[in-house]
């Protein structure tokens, strides 16, 4: 290959500034997307196994909705889409003086996306608790709240770090995707820096590099998450505990 | 230091080979050959690397093969490697390029050649070479009609979108920054993302060159809502890219062009593509002062 190496383009200005603020937006777009898909997660996860069959069928219909729909495709339909169909006003709103338009969508689409997949983990979580301890739950007269705070949750919730750690990773990953609507992040810093200075493989090899230093903090930290809500003698505390 | 001595003497030791090769094209031995001519040989094809919505430069037709003037241009230079290499059969495989990508993937052996819709800069010659200016043109403004827009000036307080990765993108920040204007950028993809966002009203103009505003308008559902206005605010002259330090294949694109400019033939392929425009009839445009010029210094002689 033929190609002018210059690994100090990086540590120049403005290149080393961009760098920086392509990290501080992709870890902004990632943590705000997580909020929303942690939490709507949680929330459609146990709705798809409750007892009432309307809740259950809805958050049936949005897992696989969100799920099925590739993420890319979904951002398209937030951002150029979705404010054609509302009415003139709020559609100029949403594209104008929304605060951060391109931000802003990209964290809702990212989060809601994420969040179907979330729900399916948490499902998975409360459905490996054997059946006895909800019958043994309400046998000892808890309501269904009280069943899923007392006897379900904390028990599902520290089964699936693991899966979760995943899908925690996979956010930061996926915000990448946020450039196709105009957000300046870690992989759009990189293509900037790319088309001023033409040394493309030393941007992109700086992104991954922190990329994968994000990604691994990540994991060290979950780890961690992991180690203090072990349950002893559970399979999540490991064999031969 | 080392790399760069190397390949200047391999162009000079090219630039022998070619004149040789000038002399007799069709009896080249194979170990004369060396950068792309040799690995076309070697691969039996040759790479364009081509634009998806450059209209009428280089896009994707109707009929979803990539057309239009640089590669009517590249086709002629194909026609000469061909002849070159004594392989009538040479495959031709067309792989999409955007400005993000187009350089990379010269610089890696992706492609052989490009023909987009290319300014020929100084900063991206340290990364690749380019054949005698085809086009020129210049960065204005596209707006919607009746918008009151007619300089950059007027955008203020507004928003504009610019293709990252174009020359357009930094003359408008550097005007930007220079005026102390208070205009909202946002960044996008390609032409036809940024004709989308000003046709969804999420900004109130797009930047680009002139030529190619003209031919983003023959595109759109309704040509007489958009109108381009302003100053040419640059210089951009097109030409076609190819690897560089590697002046036989440079040369051999170089005499292909040369040989059109001289023959007149130029303006038959222009005239083809631009008058009028393949998307519409009612878009014309005739070569400028400037381009013919460029068109007669070009002309070297054989």
């Amino acid at each position: 290959m033929q190609y002018n190496w210059n690994w100090g383009i990086l540590l120049q200005d403005p290149y080393l500034g961009w760098l920086i603020s392509g990290v501080g937006w992709t870890l902004a777009v990632a943590s705000a997307a997580w909020i929303i898909a942690f939490s709507l997660g949680s929330i459609v996860g146990v709705a798809r196994t409750l007892p009432n069959r309307w809740l259950r069928g809805a958050a049936t219909a949005y897992v696989e909705l969100f799920r099925n729909v590739p993420l890319l495709v979904q951002l398209f339909i937030w951002y150029f889409v979705v404010p054609e169909l509302l009415p003139d006003d709020w559609g100029r709103w949403v594209k104008r003086d929304l605060p951060l338009p391109e931000y802003t969508t990209a964290v809702i689409g990212l989060g809601v996306y994420t969040a179907s997949r979330v729900a399916e983990q948490v499902r998975s979580g409360i459905e490996s608790i054997s059946r006895g301890q909800s019958l043994a739950g309400y046998a000892s007269g808890l309501t269904t709240a009280q069943l899923y705070r007392y006897v379900l949750l904390p028990v599902a919730y520290r089964l699936i770090v693991p899966p979760l750690t995943s899908e925690f990773l996979t956010i930061f990953k996926n915000s990448s995707l946020a450039l196709t609507i105009g957000v300046l992040e870690l992989t759009a810093q990189s293509r900037q820096i790319t088309e001023y200075t033409f040394q493309g493989f030393e941007a992109f090899t700086a992104a991954t590099v922190m990329y994968v230093v994000i990604t691994l903090t990540v994991t060290a930290g979950m780890s961690l998450v992991e180690r203090r809500a072990r349950i002893p003698g559970f399979i999540a505390g490991g064999a031969g505990r | 230091m080392f790399r760069r001595t190397h390949w200047i003497r391999h162009g000079l030791l090219g630039a022998f080979a070619t004149a040789a090769l000038g002399l007799a094209p069709a009896t080249a031995p194979a170990q004369d050959l060396y950068g792309t001519l040799a690995k076309i040989d070697e691969a039996g094809e040759i790479v364009i690397g081509h634009r998806e919505t450059s209209i009428p430069f280089s896009w994707i037709g109707n009929d979803g093969q990539p057309q239009g003037y640089s590669v009517d241009l590249c086709l002629r230079i194909v026609d000469a490697v061909k002849e070159t290499l004594d392989k009538p059969d040479l495959e031709v495989r067309f792989v999409p390029v955007t400005p993000q990508t187009r350089i990379p993937l010269m610089a890696n052996g992706t492609i052989d050649i490009e023909c987009g819709s290319t300014t020929n800069k100084l900063s991206r010659q340290e990364q690749v070479a380019y054949l005698p200016v085809t086009f020129i043109t210049g960065t204005k403004l596209l707006v919607k009609t009746g918008s009151g827009v007619e300089t950059l000036e007027d955008l203020s307080g507004k928003r504009i979108a610019l293709a990252q990765g174009t020359t357009n993108e930094r003359v408008i920040k550097a005007a930007i920054e220079a005026g102390g204007l208070d205009v909202d950028v946002l960044n996008v993809k390609d032409h036809a993302e940024g004709f989308l966002s000003l046709e969804t009203d999420r900004v109130d103009a797009y930047s680009t060159d002139h030529i190619l505003l003209l031919g983003l308008i023959t595109r759109s559902r309704d040509p007489q809502n958009y109108q381009v206005v302003g100053d040419f605010m640059s210089y951009d002259p097109y030409a076609i890219m190819v690897r560089r330090d590697d002046s036989a294949f440079q040369l051999l694109g170089t005499r292909v062009l040369a040989d059109l400019f001289r023959s007149g033939e130029i303006r038959e392929i222009y005239a083809k593509w631009f008058e009028p425009f393949p998307t519409s009839d009612d878009v014309s445009e005739p070569p400028t002062d400037l381009l013919e010029a460029a068109w007669q210094l070009n002309a070297l002689p054989e």
